[in-house]
């Protein structure tokens, strides 16, 4: 009875919520600012500098978003969320979106009614250990102790790799990236395993990276993306197609360097229709034709985001794998803008 | 006799002896060693495997501590300062990324400019609760006191000062609603009109008053969100609000659980044990999570003011069971003879029964708030961003990514000076307050 009241009452909560919902795009004009949900703090995705400015990949994404809808990158004030928080606070509106290293799965789509709007990060498990465990594959690590974030669908793909692989091992339970680092470096565990984005971000930080190995195997797939409401295509479009112009813009050449050199026309269609001054794809999706500009002025084009934040030359120093171009064999492939 | 005597006579003293030093194992540092640190074997025994474990400990951690570096951009400067300085290898704290974020970790992301607001905001709230603590100032002074929240308010958030202006009139609108009902209908007419008028205006007349004084007259500083918010101002809010909260809230529920009305008594117990009974981290999740589903969408209420909510009534809880421990403590001929001096419930309460019951109290008290205090830091898990919530943030810039004890170092100080200065505030009141045993 009291669970039938309960669920009734998410019920009418939920439908009020997808009504209210509906017109995300007119709240977020309206009060001026985008609500971005990030993470508290990720290595080269997302944290506050000494300004108190938040800076990173998926912060990059907030702002392009806010910059095609509103016209100003700095118009975002970023909502910190846990793992535990990050869903009900996207749920209940407190934010417009989330870009906050989610992993999109079936049913965070579908149960827990999100709609994934692409993916800005292909990431994947990998496992770190010392080189001179001198270890070269993932499936000699029979009896090995590991360092592993409780919790996490880390936990559950490390059980199912080891189950595969008919090996043992032991997990040491951790809260946190920082206390993993701490408890790797003194020896508590053999192995510490992540996302490989984490596990790069956090050898980068040791006094003597080359005394560790990062193993090839990457045995879960985890396309990191933001996501938005159910019931509101309007606005999923607008963090789909922004998202997606910042990947078209670094398929095309458009930087931020050459873009107000581009937006004055050029002789490629496919440029001209991104940037606005051909056709009206602007007006399609509710926004002004320099919306694309606007969001590819934020930070860079998708190139220029990652270089900047997660690149070879900063500290995080991640190679761009399968999160290059399609055209450089990677899974980025932006839909046509016509 | 007398010849015998003038005989001996050289060879008695005809000064006093200087009184000789004491010998050296009798005397000093050498004597308070032998009886405090090696006066049996066991002793000796315990002394020297302290002595290993203190210099353990410090051969460790004084080298960290003392090669310190403090200026530097990021961690990889401070190695490389360390390694010109102490050589590669060598232990070193990077207490730069103090230096470089202290603001954060005081502040949170509250706006540069404004931090003298937060500041005066601590000063005004110190100086405001002053004359409840110490009783030597002069009790004019508790005027001022019931100010301090509103004028603080004011000072933290800013916007239109007519808000805490309307807010705080709803206190004077329900003493005169008390004034009114007493001449009207006595003293339960009384107690519910100074109930229900307050609300009422609160509900329905006090927005449109402060928004239509703001029209008339805008003065106010600029409005500062509570996301902003954060680090140990953040943990200091939250802690002192639920703390002055908490007390009267949790010695009416000490009353209630004592009280002879059954409705009362029932609610009381009832309310103690559901909050006591529930770790303080759901109240939390369900200030942050739950109360979202429930409420109606749009109507975003201040997560930081929900907190507030819950942690008040989480304290409210154990406050009214260290009081109730005091209200037991007291003999009943206490109870009998407030009774025989013709006082009533309230009377007898006041002056008689809660004066001692919260004397013995005390210490119960201060530890609960201590605790409540130190309990803050949980709001890390509902994403706000406290000075352990800021140390992760900050571990995350890849300037400070791999740093680790010395946020935690700073942070522990912070906390240990205000824990410990509540902790010399109980043992001074108890001393004041020390009647017997004189």
């Amino acid at each position: 009875m009291t669970k039938s009241l309960f669920l009734g009452a998410l019920t009418a909560v939920g439908l009020t919520a997808g009504a209210a919902g509906a017109a995300t795009l007119d709240d977020v004009q309206a009060r001026g600012h985008l609500n971005c949900g990030v993470n508290t703090g990720l290595v080269g995705f997302a944290a506050p500098d000494s300004n108190g400015t938040w800076e990173g990949f998926d912060v990059g994404v907030c702002r392009a978003v806010a910059a095609a809808v509103l016209g100003d990158p700095m118009a975002v004030e970023f909502v910190t969320t846990t793992g535990q928080t990050r869903f009900t606070a996207l749920a209940s509106g407190e934010v417009d979106m989330l870009a906050r290293n989610t992993t999109w799965t079936f049913t965070r789509d579908n149960d827990l009614k999100f709609e994934f709007t692409g993916v800005n990060y292909y990431d994947g498990q990998g496992f770190m250990i010392p080189k001179e465990l001198g270890v070269t594959s993932a499936k000699d690590l029979d009896g090995a102790t590991v360092c592993i974030q409780t919790g996490t669908t880390t936990e559950l793909n490390l059980a199912d790799f080891f189950r595969v692989n008919n090996i043992s091992y032991e997990p040491v339970p951790i809260e946190t990236n920082a206390e993993a680092q701490q408890q790797y470096l003194a020896g508590a565990c053999d192995v510490y395993t992540t996302d490989a984005s984490g596990l790069a971000a956090t050898r980068a930080t040791f006094e003597n990276p080359q005394e560790h190995v990062i193993l090839p195997e990457i045995i879960s797939k985890e396309p990191l993306g933001p996501l938005v409401r159910h019931g509101d295509n309007e606005w999923g479009d607008i963090v789909r197609w922004t998202l997606n112009a910042l990947v078209a813009a670094e398929e095309y050449g458009i930087t931020s360097a050459n873009i107000d050199e581009l937006a004055q026309g050029t002789n490629n269609p496919e440029i001209n229709r991104i940037l606005g001054t051909e056709g009206n794809l602007g007006e399609m999706i509710g926004l002004e034709s320099d919306w694309a500009v606007n969001a590819i002025k934020a930070g860079g084009n998708y190139g220029e985001l990652f270089e900047r934040y997660i690149g070879e030359s900063t500290p995080v120093g991640l190679s761009r794998g399968l999160n290059a171009q399609w055209t450089n064999g990677g899974l980025l492939y932006a839909p046509p803008f016509r | 006799m007398s010849d015998t005597h003038a005989q001996t006579v050289r060879f008695v003293r005809d000064s006093m002896i200087e009184p000789q030093e004491p010998p050296i194992s009798e005397t000093g540092v050498i004597r308070w060693v032998r009886e405090n640190l090696f006066s049996g074997w066991l002793n000796i025994l315990l002394t020297v495997v302290s002595l290993a474990v203190i210099y353990f400990a410090l051969s460790h951690l004084l080298p960290w501590f003392l090669q310190m570096v403090w200026n530097a951009g990021s961690l990889s400067e401070c190695r490389e300062i360390r390694n010109e300085r102490y050589g590669p290898d060598a232990a070193s704290a990077c207490f730069a990324v103090i230096r470089e974020r202290w603001h954060q970790l005081l502040f949170g992301f509250y706006p540069v400019e404004a931090y003298w607001r937060a500041v005066l905001g601590f000063v005004v709230f110190l100086a405001g609760m002053s004359p409840v603590l110490f009783t030597s100032l002069p009790r004019k002074l508790l005027w001022a006191s019931a100010a301090t929240p509103f004028v603080c308010y004011a000072l933290f958030w800013g916007g239109s000062i007519w808000g805490p202006v309307a807010t705080a009139l709803g206190f004077a609108i329900g003493a005169g609603a008390y004034s009114l009902g007493f001449r009207a209908g006595g003293k339960l007419a009384a107690s519910i009109a100074a109930i229900v008028v307050p609300i009422l205006y609160w509900l329905f007349l006090a927005g449109p008053l402060a928004r239509a004084l703001t029209g008339i007259a805008p003065i106010g500083l600029p409005f500062i969100p509570s996301d902003d918010f954060g680090g140990f101002m953040l943990s200091t809010i939250i802690g002192l609000s639920a703390i002055l909260l908490s007390l009267p809230l949790g010695i009416l529920l000490a009353l209630g659980r004592q009280s002879h009305l059954f409705i009362i008594n029932k609610v009381s117990i009832g309310f103690i044990e559901i909050i006591r009974g529930v770790p303080l981290i759901v109240w939390l999740f369900t200030a942050s999570l739950l109360l979202n589903y429930f409420l109606p969408p749009g109507t975003n209420f201040d997560l930081m003011l929900r907190v507030i909510i819950m942690a008040t009534l989480f304290s409210s809880a154990y406050i009214a069971e260290v009081v109730r421990g005091g209200l037991a403590a007291l003999p009943s001929g206490q109870y009998e003879g407030a009774d025989s001096l013709g006082l009533d419930y309230w009377q007898s309460m006041r002056l008689i029964i809660l004066p001692q019951a919260l004397k013995i109290s005390i210490p119960g008290i201060v530890n609960t708030f201590i605790g409540l205090f130190k309990d803050t830091t949980l709001v890390v898990f509902i994403g706000l961003l406290d000075p352990i919530g800021l140390s992760n943030s900050i571990r995350a810039t890849t300037e400070w990514n791999g740093i680790y004890w010395e946020l935690f170092v700073f942070i522990g100080v912070l906390f240990f000076i205000c824990c410990f200065s509540m902790s010399r505030y109980s043992i001074y009141l108890e001393r004041k307050l020390q009647r017997e045993n004189r």
